[in-house]
């Protein structure tokens, strides 16, 4: 009785020093960040292009060519996503076939970035001579980011009741009336989630825009989708690795580096904002 | 009593994959009258009222033999479409199933989907389904709050109204009080046996009390056969087959 009891409150201290642990790198990283990136960060650093080799004026074509991209990324992944899981769980007759097609696709989850920048260069930049641009970007990530909106999707979709699709079929709903009436609406806070995640994933990927979208330089703000944009993780990436000014341009980073965890916060946050919303509307 | 058929089941065989779950049933369900089907768990009566409105093809590797007719026609035949069967036989299900939506909303669905568009219709036939489930007056003034908020035994009288909302000729309740305590059970039997009027109406039930308080036929099933069927009250004073009696007297079960 007593080493159990001995022995149980080792595991939870063991579990709490684990979650420690985790909590201060988290908040390491947010305060390092924000300490060094704060200093740069003006209203100017904000709205201004970069002038005089990237050591003053500001960063806004990153910021809106990040937006851009991550947008379009989303705009290519969730149609495609969604589709792709709908069909998977609600169509697709059970089997090896549909069993090989979600490995794959869980597989495809595992591809290091850089692959699907090769692959976004080969395909949408030079097949389809989108060029180095927006398009081609948002192409590539939309794509990085389907495994994650598919097996989210799939996931939320599986967990819908079956009662509730009986309801509805019972009352003579078609098969599509149920899905698109009642398993996805249900299903819906959960699909945002991996729609959170992917989002999280898109806006600081570096290497598939480093092929298919993102340029170090341009004091013009993109003008269509067949434009090349600046892009925040590239951006860093950039300042820490050419240029002639290394100082100034580490801070500038780290500027950078805080504007994108804002960015994404923001979006996930609005993401969030909307599912808690449709949880207690759905409870 | 003059019956008119609403329902046959002739020489039904209902197959799970290689397993044969109902055998050679043979079953008249009696206009405007209340069929109940009493049985052992296990013993097939869930798959037999899904049947009866083809819920049970939703299930992947099932077989079927025989007829189920409707009025005379082949509710699985070539031409027939399954949407428009269940619209005419509607199910309420043993654990109350309403929509995560609201009251009105889960009400209204099924007009939807049967494209109904006008909305002073709607919002009449909402109304009148809510009062014919008797449940108009515990949430008159809360029409537009979740479902999920009422208690079971509303959530089981809103999936009625649900049900009552499209129209069906035939009600099947599949032991619509399982999960019910025995005030929200008397209010649904209540409902039940003022709903007959109007509706053919077919329950399983574990319950042998509520068979004998509220059908006029009662169908005995065992390990997939349909053992004895007649009027509630013979089979309940004077069973023919051993087994109906041994059910009833609660000899096994
Ligand atoms: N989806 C299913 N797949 C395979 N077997 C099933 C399925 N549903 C029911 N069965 C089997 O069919 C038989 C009858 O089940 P059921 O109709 O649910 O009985 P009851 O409603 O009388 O309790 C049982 O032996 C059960 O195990
Ligand atoms: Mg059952």
């Amino acid at each position: 009785m007593r080493t159990k009891d001995i022995s149980q409150k080792i595991g939870f201290a063991a579990l709490f020093m684990c979650m420690l642990v985790t909590l201060f790198f988290l908040g390491a990283i947010i305060y390092f960040i924000a300490a060094r990136g704060i200093k740069v960060i003006s209203w100017e650093f904000l709205t201004q292009v970069p002038k005089a080799g990237m050591t003053q004026g500001g960063v806004a074509p990153a910021i809106v060519g990040t937006l851009y991209i991550t947008l379009g990324a989303i705009a290519v992944s969730l149609p495609l996503g969604l589709a792709c899981a709908i069909y998977l769980c609600e169509y697709s007759p059970k089997g090896i076939f549909v069993n090989i097609i979600r490995m794959s696709i869980n597989n495809l989850a595992g591809v290091p970035s850089v692959v699907f920048g090769l692959f976004g260069l080969a395909v949408f930049v030079k097949f389809f001579k989108f060029g180095v641009s927006i398009l081609s970007g948002s192409l590539t990530l939309g794509i990085l980011a389907l495994p994650v909106v598919i097996s989210a999707t799939q996931e939320a979709l599986t967990a819908v009741p079956l009662s509730l699709r009986e309801a509805s079929l019972a009352l003579g709903a078609t098969k599509w009336e149920t899905i698109k009436k009642i398993v996805l609406p249900t299903a819906l806070p959960g699909i945002l989630t991996g729609i959170i995640l992917s989002i999280g994933r898109v806006a600081g990927e570096t290497a598939p825009i480093l092929f298919t979208a993102a340029t170090f330089y341009t004091r013009r703000y993109p003008d269509s989708v067949f434009s090349e944009v600046m892009a925040l993780p590239y951006h860093i990436y950039a300042l820490m690795t050419e240029g002639a000014h290394p100082k100034e341009q580490t801070a500038i980073a780290y500027g950078c580096a805080l504007i994108l965890l804002v960015l994404v916060l923001a979006i996930s946050g609005a993401a969030i904002f909307i599912r808690q919303r449709q949880r207690i509307r759905n409870a | 009593m003059h019956n008119n058929i609403k329902m046959k089941a002739e020489n039904v065989d209902f197959f799970y994959g290689p397993r044969q779950a109902l055998k050679d049933i043979n079953l008249d369900i009696c206009e405007k009258r209340v069929t109940a089907i009493i049985g052992p768990s296990g013993c097939g009566k869930s798959t037999f009222i899904r049947l009866l409105n083809r819920m049970n093809e939703l299930i992947p590797n099932t077989s079927l033999k025989g007829r189920i007719l409707l009025d005379g026609e082949d509710i699985f035949g070539q031409q027939v479409d399954a949407v428009g069967i269940r619209r005419r036989v509607g199910m309420v299900f043993q654990k109350p199933n309403p929509f995560p939506k609201s009251i009105f909303e889960n009400v209204s669905y099924g007009l939807h989907v049967n494209g109904v568009k006008d909305k002073k219709l709607i919002e009449k036939k909402v109304v009148s389904s809510l009062e014919k489930a008797a449940l108009w007056d515990d949430i008159k003034d809360r029409l537009h709050e979740s479902a999920l908020k009422l208690s079971g035994g509303q959530q089981q009288r809103l999936c009625i109204a649900r049900c009552l909302a499209v129209e069906p000729e035939v009600l099947l309740f599949d032991e619509p009080c399982a999960s019910l305590d025995p005030i929200s059970t008397g209010k649904i039997e209540e409902l039940i046996m003022e709903l007959k009027k109007y509706y053919t109406i077919v329950i399983v039930t574990h319950n042998m009390q509520q068979a004998a308080r509220i059908s006029d036929h009662t169908a005995f099933f065992l390990l997939g056969e349909l053992i004895e069927m007649g009027k509630t009250q013979d089979i309940f004073t004077a069973p023919k087959d051993k087994r109906t009696e041994d059910y009833i007297t609660g000899r096994f079960g």
